[in-house]
């Protein structure tokens, strides 16, 4: 009943005049964005951050945004997966499978209609989900102190680097620079400067903004650079007739299983730490095609096998918000994103949030599914608006995108050092991308550094100094075995399908 | 032998982080842990991530041919470039310059990368700084 209040609250709070306009923009620029080819959510949100900033939006206002961005990315994603074989944002990647045999069999308009309804009911699940469940995960984080705050970013560095990279080394490798780069400026506690090599700008340290915008996006751009005619190029324009978009009804009802299924399935890979959407989007489409695939129609254009992933990712996108709000730690690469917006527009996330600013979260989870809605119905009609969008060309879309970001970063702070400092870490993204260093774990790292620092003092400070009292409660220690398997299960479950597949 | 290398400059990182942790002037007011500890743990934890990539590297990554390369690093430079020129002429002429460049990088022809420069320049100029109001570096004319 309280929560039903609280949300019934936050309507009145999403239900104005500006924030519904807000809401209704940042659908429509999510999903350009997701649709667009190489701009994901996470490039998306990071670029749009440092504006929305610079103009002065209030916090929820921003947040409603920001979040609709989100969500708008996550359905814009399957379009060019869909009618270009091209995935729009890593998650959409296993919508390809089907999606684009189907548009090839003519049925480009039902893919898209499908894989759209699919999107609604994983995120309106997931958005129900984040309401029963945070308030429950709130209740369980107020009895963490010090020490429990450490191992809970110790395990989200841990099964972000074990489930979402393929070399262990390497994504621990990626954590350790984001903490190190935290670690730049005056340290918090003591107010000696460390790592500034006595260059005054430095004393403040590194503005995570300045970082995500340049891994990202700066890298994106040399990415574009370097595919540029080398056959990776994405400037053909859409080669398929959409046909009709409204789905034929045998069709929904044929679906109805594995869209289920999938939000079932995503929404749970969401709520772990550090798994995301993407790997909703994959657990999804590979459990529908375990249960229905008798006949083999998967990955020649079963509508299952659109319909799945898409209710997978959606759902995992929704999940990922439960530890981002309730907990301050993010589930995925974007709530990461997310989290970067929120620590901009000083709110820290965490269970204080949702007794200090409940209509920070209310309005926001109301804007949610008020977004949702205007998502499907500017999904299902205004489809063949957006493939449109999808033939704009490279060559004018990339530039474009990279001096947005330079503007972005200079609105913060009108100083070209940071500006040089976003170069710098868009050289370091391109670098690190192809030596397959997830980037992921450096912005968590950048993010929570300080925090997680922080709370290990603390505990030291309430322990004086006895190490052991990190592990002393059942809950940090169970919090600790969970990080241990989350980062060491991978490894042993790689080298048994790795036996497997030489017997 | 990229990951091995990569593998080297993550010790060496973790060497110089080592060094720069043992500098930090401690101060007067002092918790347990003090604010050396964290960042000697986190160079510890790469310098044992670079051990391991020396021992088991992954497969060579597809680097760009030299004539990529080049361009990669025209890129880069150009986006110095941008950026230091950005107070000394305003807004206005670096953008469409900077962003006439990277169009012409991804395959534009010389006239479309003029006219693709300066309408994204003149574009962003209006929908920042003329309606949303935001500050954009200013030149010796105003713009």
């Amino acid at each position: 009943m309280e929560t039903l209040n609280a949300l019934a609250n936050g309507f009145a709070i999403a239900l104005t005049w500006q924030n519904l306009g807000l809401a209704l923009l940042g659908c429509f620029l999510g999903t350009i964005i997701g649709a667009l080819p190489g701009l994901g959510p996470s490039n998306g949100v990071a670029i749009l951050i440092p504006l929305v900033f610079s103009i002065g939006l209030a916090a929820t206002p921003a947040l409603i945004l920001l979040t609709s961005v989100y969500y708008g990315a996550m359905y814009g994603g399957r379009i060019s997966s869909i009618l270009l074989n091209i995935p729009g944002d890593e998650p959409a990647m296993m919508t390809t499978l089907d999606g684009f045999p189907m548009a090839q069999k003519g049925q480009a308009g039902e893919a898209l209609a499908i894989s759209g309804i699919a999107s609604f009911v994983g995120a309106v699940f997931a958005t129900c989900g984040l309401v029963l469940l945070a308030p429950q995960l709130v209740e369980v984080a107020l009895l963490f102190g010090p020490a429990e705050y450490f191992a809970l970013f110790a395990l989200a560095f841990a099964t972000l680097g074990g489930l979402s990279s393929k070399n262990q080394a390497k994504a621990a490798v990626a954590a350790a620079i984001g903490l190190a780069i935290a670690m730049i400026g005056v340290d918090g506690q003591t107010g000696v400067p460390r790592f500034t090599f006595n260059n005054l700008h430095f004393y403040d340290g590194i503005d995570f903004l300045v970082a995500i915008v340049g891994l990202f996006a700066v890298s994106e751009v040399l990415v574009f650079v370097e595919n540029h005619g080398t056959g990776q190029g994405t400037d053909s324009a859409s080669r398929f007739k959409l046909g009709r978009v409204t789905p034929p009804l045998a069709m929904l009802k044929q679906t109805r299983g594995a869209m289920g299924r999938g939000t079932l399935l995503g929404f749970i890979a969401g709520v772990l730490p550090g798994a995301g959407a993407s790997l909703g989007s994959f657990i999804a489409y590979t459990v529908e095609k375990k249960v229905s695939n008798k006949d083999d129609t998967f990955g020649k254009g079963d509508p299952r096998g659109v319909a799945a992933p898409e209710a997978g990712n959606n759902a995992a996108a929704g999940g990922a918000l439960v530890p981002m709000l309730a907990l301050g730690v993010p589930g995925s690469g974007t709530t990461a994103v997310l989290l970067a917006m929120l620590l901009t527009l000083d709110i820290t996330p965490g269970p204080l949030l949702f007794t200090k600013n409940p209509d920070v979260v209310w309005g926001l989870i109301a804007a949610l599914f008020i977004g949702n809605v205007m998502l499907l119905a500017m999904n299902i009609p205004l489809v063949s608006l957006f493939v449109r969008l999808l033939s704009v060309p490279s060559k004018y879309l990339i530039p474009g995108v990279a001096m947005i970001s330079f503007v972005g970063i200079y609105g913060i702070s009108g100083s070209t050092f940071d500006l040089m400092v976003m170069v710098g870490f868009g050289v370091l993204g391109w670098a690190l991308r192809k030596l397959e260093v997830p980037l992921v774990p450096i912005i968590l790292g950048l993010l929570l550094g300080s925090q997680m620092e922080n709370n290990l003092r603390r505990a030291m400070t309430i322990a004086d100094g006895e190490v052991a009292a990190l592990v002393e409660s059942p809950l940090a220690l169970g919090l600790w075995c969970a990080a241990i398997i989350g980062f060491l299960l991978p490894l042993v479950i790689g080298r048994y399908l790795r036996y497997k597949e030489d017997k | 032998m990229s990951d091995r290398i990569f593998a080297f400059i993550c010790l060496a990182l973790a060497c110089l982080m080592t060094w720069g942790a043992t500098v930090i002037e401690e101060s007067f007011i002092q918790d347990p842990l003090g604010p050396k500890v964290f960042p000697l743990v986190i160079a510890f934890v790469l310098a044992a991530c670079g051990v391991a990539m020396l021992l088991r590297p992954d497969g060579e990554p597809i680097w760009p041919t030299r004539r990529k390369q080049i361009q990669l690093l025209w890129t880069v430079g150009a986006m110095v470039l941008y950026v230091q020129f950005l107070p000394v002429v305003g807004f206005l002429i670096s953008t469409a310059v900077g962003a006439a460049f990277l169009s012409w990088q991804l395959g534009a022809t010389l006239r479309q990368a003029c006219l693709g420069g300066l309408s994204i320049s003149v574009g962003i100029y209006v929908v920042f700084r003329l309606i949303l109001g935001l500050s954009l570096a200013r030149g010796p004319f105003g713009f």
